[in-house]
């Protein structure tokens, strides 16, 4: 038999129902993977003991007849967003130094509700802002990929860094991401992996780290559209907590996926041909738009006329929503303090200790934007963006059920290769923002390799709240590109 | 219109421009954006949610009960109830902020422009315009007296619902202030949405201040902040008023400033100036949706409010034929008015509204004690009312048991009881009576019977005297002048 961590969610849910192995046995597999990988630095925190009574619960339940569902007994990562009670949560900051929650978000409750094992809480952008995992206080994550011929160490991409690695590397059978302007599609795209941005307000944002609360939305990360299918399932529900949280039922995702997307219509927005993005990666996204036509659907060219105005659009509201979201950390009362005379000392020693260079230049873009003065002409213009990128979208789902563009403009660089240079970074989710921006379910599927072996995704967005339709657009496309290839083990340290 | 406040200065007569800004603690058991409990008095920091305490990752659920106490106090001040409004956040940062940002509504407050009504001692009326109602989170309370260095914070008031009631500059006196203040807390307790307790802060005002030649614009206006008494409120204008002037009249300007009342000194001090002013950087929050209510919504509210002090006094001088003036001292405070009407309830109007007025109002201003604390209660009054409109009690006697009845907190049919107080109309006692004083003022009588009639009352007094005055007058009356005449 292959190694257990070779096992889709699917593949090890069939296999703990059948006892072929254990819950406790897939988790010390996991365990000892995650422990043989720390060269990748995807997770910032191991809780080998927890993982360990998780597992052991689950066996209990499972030979009791009392199990609860295709998650029981699967080994996931946790961003380390995600408050998690009685386990460091930290938003990869310094600035919440020490911090462990007395409790637990509603998405993370949710999973170990269905028995979900917990492995640990993987690196991210700081506080969710990158797309490299750059920008952690603990360091950056390293992409199990590689160029060919080429051993420098890449990015993941980011936020959701440490989650992909986990996944692509098999640390993990799935992770959970959270996702404001692509942090859970680009690094998914870089690391080869299925992730997925459900619809605003379909999974709980309850004793999750904000960043930009009218766009986070936490969604899973797998390597198949099942996978994502099954965790996606486990995660969402309607939260009283949250009052941005929709009070819809959760439908059987998994149940979605029929394969058969006949008549279905895919629109390509010309808009999203960029200049200077590489040949290959239009080639692929030709190729993903002939697969999906080969498997029944109709290809539609459409037009999202207000594209180019989203990003920067995103670039006032994210950050302006993250200048008041993370006033918060004051060193009053939880995390870093440091000490000075006076109040105002106080505050500025903390923050200047506790925030790194990427988190303090966004709190400026935003305490900029939302100054008197500057709020028309920055807040309220990119609000008023935003309503013209949802009714671009909306006009197109007149016209079509899904949208295939590409997931990222380019595939992995190296480490530092856009360091210092903000705006190249921010670059990275062009094609991810306007489905953010609009809150529709959007998804990147691992579509191909460049021609130096590194992945690249398609993304498939949804009209709202309808995940179900964009799962079964994504698994057509996943087997018809059957990606097989996997990084190379040169981590491993046994 | 009645004469607002005229500052006599050097250079000629100076108006004063008032408008207040009342901060008034919604009535409800949780926060307006968490589940935590809002007792006064509790031991600090022990009303806190994770909420309250801007842990991370939490987030705010609006408090439907406190949406309900808006809506209702825009009714009931005659405002335009907004069926779309929308929660901002007031960035700043200090301690007793725990978010750095202050849940507050800005641009689109849940209730518009209203009125109020106030009752000038002369007589007169006058609308004062109301501009805004809106909801926002109260903050804090920093404890700079429980260490010798350090500042300590209680975070049991942060997140508490407030509504912030915006006047138009529509006041014109200290005076005014001081009743619309008044006013406005009879109709919040009347609502039941804000208990108006200003000693324990959950009534609080700033007042803008400015002063104007009478027919020139408003002036530059000064903010004197979280004054927390109708008094401080009047002596804080006083003072500000007369600086302000005094700056003019000696070639100076009024500069914009936010300034502190120094209630020990009676004097306002600035705070800071408008150079000084925060920056609040409001903006939508994003975490909660705008307020959409519905018309049946607010109908329905509508439909259950109580009878209001304007209402309910032109319904006592229309029906119950009160005076303008005892209806408007009945219907101030919506304890007193509670007790006028269950006394009411079973005897004449302006019987009982004479009792309430006289006897109690007397017996309370020389206890300086609230209506909410009498010892004779409201149906206490009412049998001691029923004592008398029977005839067991003398009116001169029924006194007399309130008097006891408010001294021991018993009531009359118990005191009436044990003291034997009870009027003697058997007319053959009283026969009795009248027999023995006429007998032993035999001089008195040949006196009032030679024409000396003023002599009457002096017989009736004196069996009054004989019965400890629970001879029924009336009998007294009629035998006297039977025996004299015979």
């Amino acid at each position: 038999m292959a190694e257990l961590t070779d096992l889709t969610i699917a593949a090890a849910r069939d296999g703990l129902k059948a006892g072929d192995f254990s819950a406790k046995e897939l988790a010390d597999s996991h365990i000892r993977a995650v422990e043989s990988a720390r060269a990748l630095n995807a997770l910032v925190l191991e809780t080998p003991d927890r993982a360990r009574s998780d597992a052991t619960a689950s066996d209990k339940r499972r030979s009791s007849g009392q199990s609860r569902g295709p998650l029981d007994g699967i080994p996931l990562a946790i961003k380390d967003l995600f408050c998690t009670a009685g386990i460091l949560s930290r938003a990869c900051s310094n600035i919440l130094d020490g911090f462990t929650p007395t409790y637990e978000s509603t998405v993370t409750a949710n999973l170990w509700a269905a028995g979900a094992v917990m492995l640990g809480k993987t690196n991210m952008d700081e506080f969710a802002m990158g797309s490299s995992n750059e920008t952690s206080f603990f360091g950056p994550v390293t992409n199990p990929w590689r160029r060919e011929g080429d051993n420098r160490p890449l990015v993941p991409g980011g936020s959701s860094g440490g989650s992909a690695v986990a996944v692509a590397a098999k640390l993990a059978l799935g992770a959970t991401g959270t996702d404001t302007g692509g942090s859970i599609r680009q690094p998914a795209s870089f690391c080869g992996i299925v992730g997925f941005k459900p619809t605003y307000g379909r999974c709980s944002r309850w004793g999750v780290v904000a960043f930009a609360s009218s766009l986070d939305q936490p969604g899973p990360m797998t390597r198949t559209v099942r996978d994502a299918a099954i965790m996606l399932g486990g995660m969402a529900g309607h939260d009283p907590k949250d009052s941005t949280s929709v009070d819809l039922p959760v439908p059987d995702y998994e149940a979605a996926l029929t394969g058969d997307i006949r008549g279905l219509r895919v629109g390509i927005p010309a808009e999203y041909r960029m200049d200077g993005m590489p040949p290959e990666i239009e080639q692929l996204w030709q190729q993903g738009a002939n697969w999906l036509r080969d498997a029944g659907a109709e290809i539609v060219d459409i037009k999202l006329p207000h594209t180019k105005y989203a990003l920067p659009a995103y670039h006032v509201i994210a950050p302006a929503e993250a200048s008041s979201n993370l006033a918060r950390y004051d060193g009053i009362r939880f995390g870093l303090r440091v000490p000075a005379d006076d109040i105002t000392a106080q505050y500025e020693k903390t923050r200047a200790a506790g925030f790194g260079a990427e988190v303090r230049r966004r709190i400026m873009i935003g305490t900029y934007v939302l100054s008197a003065g500057y709020y028309d002409a920055y807040y309220l213009k990119a609000q008023q963006v935003r309503n013209v990128v949802f009714t671009d979208f909306k006009t197109a789902f007149d016209a079509v059920d899904v949208i295939l563009t590409p997931t990222a403009p380019f595939a992995a660089f190296a480490h530092g290769e856009l360091a210092g240079d903000p705006i190249a970074m921010y670059l990275n989710d062009l094609f991810a923002v306007p489905a953010s921006l609009a809150g529709l379910p959007a998804t990147t599927i691992p579509a191909g390799l460049t021609d130096a072996g590194l992945p690249l995704g398609l993304q498939i967005v949804g009209r709202t709240f309808d995940e179900e339709t964009v799962l079964r657009v994504g698994q057509v496309l996943e087997s018809a590109s059957s990606v097989t290839a996997e990084p190379e083990a040169w981590w491993r340290v046994d | 219109m009645a004469a607002g406040m005229i500052i006599t200065g050097t250079t000629g007569d100076w108006e004063v421009v008032i408008g207040l800004e009342v901060h008034a603690q919604v009535t409800s058991n949780a926060k307006l954006f968490s589940g935590a409990a809002t007792a006064f008095g509790a031991k600090p920091n022990s009303q806190v949610s994770l909420v309250d305490a801007a842990m991370p990752g939490m987030l705010p659920v609006i408090n439907e009960v406190c949406i309900r106490q808006a809506v209702r106090t825009g009714l009931g001040l005659n405002a335009t109830i907004n069926r779309y409004s929308v929660f901002d956040r007031k960035n700043y940062f200090y301690p007793d902020l725990p978010a750095g940002y202050q849940i507050s509504q800005y641009t689109q407050p849940v209730v518009g422009a209203g009125k109020l009504y106030l009752y000038m001692p002369d007589g007169s009326s006058r609308e004062i315009g109301i501009t805004r109602l809106h909801l926002e989170q109260d903050a804090g309370k920093s404890l700079h007296d429980q260490h010798p260095k350090n500042t300590y914070v209680d975070l049991n008031r942060a997140g508490i619902g407030l509504m912030e009631i915006v006047s138009e500059p529509d006041l014109r006196s200290a005076e005014e202030a001081g009743l619309y203040l008044r006013k406005l807390r009879a109709i919040l307790r009347y609502l039941g949405s804000c208990d108006g307790n200003m000693e324990q802060g959950s009534m609080r005002a700033d007042v803008n201040v400015s002063v104007r030649k009478t027919g020139e614009p408003y002036g530059t206006r000064c903010e004197i902040k979280n004054l927390n008494s109708v008094r401080f409120v009047e002596q804080s204008i006083h003072y500000e008023a007369r600086r302000q002037v005094g700056l003019i009249e000696e070639g100076g300007t009024v500069e914009q400033q936010t300034r502190l009342f120094d209630s020990d000194r009676g004097v306002t001090r600035p705070m800071r100036s408008k150079e000084e002013a925060h920056d609040y950087r409001y903006f939508p929050d994003p975490d909660l949706l705008p307020l959409e209510l519905t018309e049946a919504y607010i109908d329905e509210l509508r439909a259950t409010l109580p009878e209001l002090p304007d209402i309910k006094k032109q319904r006592y001088a229309d029906e119950l034929g009160l005076s303008a003036y005892d209806a408007a001292v009945l219907v101030a405070e919506k304890e007193t008015a509670d007790y006028f009407e269950t006394v009411a309830a079973g005897h004449e109007a302006k019987l009982a509204a004479n009792w309430v007025m006289g006897e109690l109002y007397g017996a309370l201003n020389k206890a300086v004690m609230p209506i909410a604390e009498s010892p004779v209660s409201a149906q206490d009054l009412s049998g001691l009312l029923d004592l008398l409109a029977d005839g067991t009690l003398s009116g001169r006697i029924a006194k007399d048991v309130f008097e006891e009845m408010f001294s021991t907190g018993r009531s009359a049919a118990t005191i009436v009881e044990e003291q034997g107080l009870k009027q003697v109309t058997d007319s053959g006692e009283i026969e009795a009576l009248v027999g023995t004083v006429l007998a032993e003022n035999q001089d008195k009588v040949a006196e009032y019977k030679s024409g000396k009639d003023k002599l009457f009352g002096f017989f009736v007094g004196q069996v009054m005297k004989e019965s400890q005055g629970k001879a029924n007058p009336q009998v007294v009356n009629e035998l006297l002048k039977r025996k004299l005449t015979d």
